[in-house]
């Protein structure tokens, strides 16, 4: 019996990434990482900011995420998800950008609890990139 | 009869318009195609939050205590509509579809004694509108240097909606929007996206039991404002192709009716030399004749 199964991500502009012969994929959820493999139950969590790692029989895989929701049911994983870098394509500048964005937004005051608690994760895992 | 010179110019001038209307035409198509595109890519996102969503929403226990975006504060006093429109003109009936729902709806709020609040999203809508409602329009939002739809404008629209929902301003909010079916019909559409619209949920109930980490009220939370920012997203890429596609068939009227102008004007150009020319022959025979 095959060990795959289905990932597809998606972004709101188009679809971001298809592939049927993923083995294990783990991903950033919100409480604490998660490796998902085959027959998996179904489940809905979502994401914090940091890695997601695909792996497959043609190859790994590593995206950055900052937010998102996933999906598993019958072996297909959807993960829905607004900003995602693939992070081979990730430079140093682009980095940059999104640290600056990010410490930006740590300097509010109003902001409550828990987007502090994403925000500085967002940090951390930026800059563990370099 | 007008003169010779007269019909020259106005040919001339349909003909310039005519080369216009084609060239916007042009335009319309090339750029129909990518926002048909961007439509149909950006479709897997809201379907699947909807499904995510509808899952979410059968599994949750306690219908009282859900989060307010998805059972609504239980009054209906205070209507919110977000009407979206164009910036630019030219485009046929589209705006004008748009806002004659629009109008209809609201005086039906209004006739039943509902407070009636009014976003526009597009120029175009605004101008229309603020003659009869402008004491009612709290915000005009215009995405003109934007190019293409994009998510990012349409979470800005999210979260004006999502701030004034909690504050309390309001507690139904519609969306209105041109629905893409093809070049030629667009179908003007009111979308009630607060509070959630789930009477659709029973035709594909799963018996599904999903496992939620962390509870399912605190994803729901996380993930209701999202879907307003995607249902807000997918209303404006729907409308850019409805606005490309109305542009294109209004275009093309247009340019097939200055080519038959031109036609005409061309018949009575010609009929007039034609009697000019006679009317000098006769002069001259009767001339000759009279000597």
């Amino acid at each position: 019996m095959s060990e795959e199964f289905k990932i597809e991500i998606v972004n709101p502009e188009k679809s971001f990434l298809t592939k049927d012969d993923v083995l294990e994929v783990i991903i950033p959820a919100f409480e604490g990482e998660m490796g998902i493999l085959k027959d998996h139950i179904s489940i809905i969590s979502f994401l914090k900011p940091g890695i997601l790692k695909i792996l497959s029989k043609s190859g790994d895989e590593s995206f950055y995420v900052e937010d998102g929701i996933v999906e598993f049911k019958n072996n297909n994983l959807s993960i829905l998800t607004s900003t995602i870098y693939k992070v081979t394509d990730l430079d140093k500048s682009k980095q940059q950008d999104l640290l600056k964005l990010a410490e930006e937004e740590s300097n509010k005051k109003d902001i409550n609890d828990q987007s502090r608690y994403l925000i500085d994760q967002k940090i951390d895992v930026l800059k563990s990139l370099n | 009869m007008a003169s010779l010179d007269d019909l020259k110019k106005r040919i001339a001038s349909v003909k310039s318009t005519q080369k216009i209307t084609k060239a916007m035409k042009m335009v319309a198509a090339a750029k129909l195609r990518r926002a048909q595109e961007n439509a149909e890519k950006g479709r897997p996102y809201s379907e699947k939050m909807n499904n995510v969503i509808l899952n979410l929403s059968n599994g949750i226990s306690d219908k009282d205590n859900a989060p307010k975006l998805l059972s609504g504060t239980g009054k209906d006093n205070t209507h919110l509509c977000v009407v979206m429109t164009s910036d630019r003109g030219l485009c046929g009936g589209f705006n004008s579809n748009i806002i004659k729902k629009a109008k209809n709806y609201f005086a039906e709020l209004e006739k039943d004694g509902k407070v009636l609040k009014i976003i526009t999203v597009g120029s175009k809508g605004n101008d229309q509108l603020k003659r009869v409602y402008g004491d009612r329009i709290i915000a005009n939002i215009s995405f003109k240097e934007s190019k293409n739809a994009n998510y990012f404008d349409a979470e800005k629209v999210g979260k004006m909606v999502i701030e004034k929902f909690d504050s309390e301003e309001f507690d139904v909010c519609t969306i209105f929007y041109n629905q893409f079916k093809n070049v030629i019909t667009q179908i003007p559409q009111a979308q009630q996206i607060i509070p959630l619209n789930t009477d659709n949920s029973k035709e594909n109930e799963s018996d599904d039991n999903y496992e939620f980490e962390p509870d399912e009220d605190e994803i729901l939370s996380n993930l209701l404002p999202k879907n307003i920012s995607t249902q807000i997203f997918k209303a404006m890429l729907e409308n850019s192709a409805s606005e490309q596609g109305s542009r294109m068939s209004a275009m093309d009227n247009a340019t097939r009716n200055a080519g038959e102008m031109v036609d005409k004007l061309t018949i009575e150009y010609n009929r007039s030399r034609q009697a000019a020319i006679t009317k000098e022959l006769i002069e001259i025979i009767s001339g000759a004749e009279s000597l």
